[in-house]
């Protein structure tokens, strides 16, 4: 059990975009951190501890915990690098949670970052992957999801056009967003006729490549309610990791997410997370995901995820609204992607997510995925945590 | 310059300064691919779970394995896809020969699917349980390459 509860009380984001040469990493972590800052009314000589990470295989730069100081006003306070692949961004947010918890640092700055435009996505990808048993046939993060859906698909007679829904809603979302990358509307029949990548899955199924840094201030509840009067309590959190080699894995279900789902449903005594969750910013790298895994998340049956889709319940207005960020297939600056999940959260829970708000966010939930097919997730609330 | 022909992966005429040990239950089952064409998996002793390629660990038990069984080397496709995007192998700096045929092949005998080209001159044929058997490399050297490819077994 935690020592002290935690709560989110600050967050910023960058303008997020495909290329970002007018500033170099630091300063694209400094934008982020500036703005958190701003956020929470608080200023660098506040903030006790820093917790960073990124993708290092991407950019090539393998001691980002120092060579960020700058950026990141780590100077002389302690740092930790933490990289976990795609769910680097709320495996910070979950290390961030644990410093602050532990009751060892009282305020905590978080951050995560990506300038995927300075190398190869696809290759970097590769490199996180078995060299003997994996490489040879492996193509990035898409082969896998591939894998996944076609899987899926066999199983449970969902569709392309099925698919294409929910890339539709996450990039309608998107425009409410001033942080997106991708902020115009699709049609379906766009995703249809974009190009093939990997069956099953068209250009406009996957998330983009991204510059971008997001950063979120958690802070101890002995000053939380000082920074802010709407903090957004961190009430638990769960990772679960599953296989060695991708052969291994059950392909078509997420077992990763579905038991991390769990672990926060028992702790948090949620019953029925499709009535008690009120928005969820799902690490959704694929539109097919956006159906297989909340029915791994228990929101819908199995089989049920393409009709929940379209009923429109996940829509904004809908019952249960997904991604009204627009998601990771709108904005994808991979190590800050999971934390960019954590902060639209807090922000819903905080009641500051401006033209993207879901109205009376009582609880919700951010989650992280990586390569394939490990998860992360945070369960965010308005009541302060009673354990 | 023995050690130059048994690298996994070549790079044009240039090496890389990586040298990756398989585990005494990965080149076990690396000799006998080469060696006898034959494919092997490993059974943990808990839960009976067949994995292919055999290592030391099952996971999911945390159990120490030691039981090598005989799978394949005809199989069924686990799943797939077909990658239809050129980008850089990493391992080899050129391009992958898209498009080609990722295969997910669950050997008869195996719980666990195994990575690999599948032949993708019908695509048609690919489909998941479509049944499927391994093209062997004329010249094996112990490597995954031993295997060329799988293709889809007609009328099975």
């Amino acid at each position: 059990m935690p020592k002290k509860r935690v709560a989110i009380v600050g967050t910023g984001q960058t303008y997020h975009k495909s290329h970002r040469p007018d500033v170099n990493g630091q300063e694209l972590i400094n934008e982020a951190v500036q703005r958190a800052l701003k956020d929470a009314d608080l200023t660098i000589k506040d903030i006790d501890a820093v917790v960073i990470g990124n993708m290092d295989h991407f950019e090539g730069i393998n001691y980002v915990d120092c060579w960020s100081v700058d950026g990141s006003g780590g100077t002389m306070k302690p740092v930790i690098k933490l990289t976990t692949g795609g769910t680097t961004g709320s495996t910070l947010a979950i290390g961030g949670y644990h410093l602050v918890a532990s009751g060892f640092f009282e305020k905590v700055l978080v951050i995560g970052w990506e300038k995927n435009s300075e190398s190869d996505t696809t290759g970097a990808i590769t490199t996180a992957f078995d060299p003997v048993w994996d490489r040879l046939v492996f193509a990035g993060a898409i082969s896998g999801l591939a894998a996944e859906a076609q899987a899926y698909m066999a199983k449970y007679g969902a569709t392309e056009k099925d698919a294409a829904r929910v890339s539709v809603r996450d990039r309608k979302h998107a425009c409410n967003n001033p942080h997106a990358q991708l902020r115009r509307e699709i049609t379906i029949e766009d995703v249809l006729a974009s190009p093939m990548l990997a069956d099953p899955i068209h250009l406009l199924d996957v998330c983009p490549r991204t510059d971008g840094a997001c950063a979120v201030i958690m802070a101890s509840e002995d000053c939380a309610g000082k920074v802010t009067s709407t903090p957004d309590w961190i009430w638990t959190t769960a990772n679960r990791h599953k296989y060695t080699y991708l052969g291994d894995v059950n392909w078509g279900e997420l077992d990763s997410i579905a038991e991390a789902s769990r672990e926060i449903y028992a702790k948090a005594g949620i019953r029925e997370p499709r009535k008690e969750i009120d928005v969820i910013e799902l690490y959704q790298p694929y539109s097919f995901a956006g159906i297989i895994w909340i029915e791994d998340l228990g929101i819908v049956e199995k089989g049920k995820g393409a009709e929940y889709i379209w009923s429109g319940a996940t829509d904004m207005g809908g019952e249960l609204p997904i991604n009204p960020s627009g998601g990771v297939i709108a904005c994808n600056p991979i190590g800050a992607t999971g934390l960019i999940r954590c902060a639209e959260a807090a922000l819903q829970v905080m009641g500051k997510a401006e033209a993207r708000q879901v109205p009376d966010v009582n609880f919700a939930i951010s989650t992280g995925f990586g390569g394939c097919m490990w998860s992360d997730m945070l369960l965010h609330g308005k009541r302060k945590p009673d354990f | 310059m023995a050690a130059k022909e048994n690298l996994i992966v070549e790079s044009k005429g240039s090496g890389q300064p990586f040298n990756y040990a398989v585990g005494m239950h990965g080149s076990r089952f690396f000799k006998e691919l080469r060696e006898n064409r034959k494919l092997l998996g490993i059974k943990c002793p808990k839960c009976g779970k067949v994995y292919v390629p055999p290592r030391r660990v099952c996971g999911e038990c945390f159990a120490e394995m030691t039981v090598f069984v005989e799978v394949g080397p005809k199989g069924v496709i686990g799943t797939f896809t077909i990658l239809r995007y050129a980008f850089i192998d990493p391992e080899t700096g050129e391009q992958k020969p898209v498009p080609y045929g990722y295969g997910f092949i669950r050997f008869d005998g195996a719980d666990t699917l195994f990575q690999h080209y599948i032949s993708i001159e019908d695509e048609s044929k690919i489909k998941i349980g479509a049944r499927v058997e391994p093209v062997f490399s004329e010249e094996r050297k112990g490597n995954v390459k031993d295997i060329l490819y799988f293709k889809v077994i007609d009328g099975e």
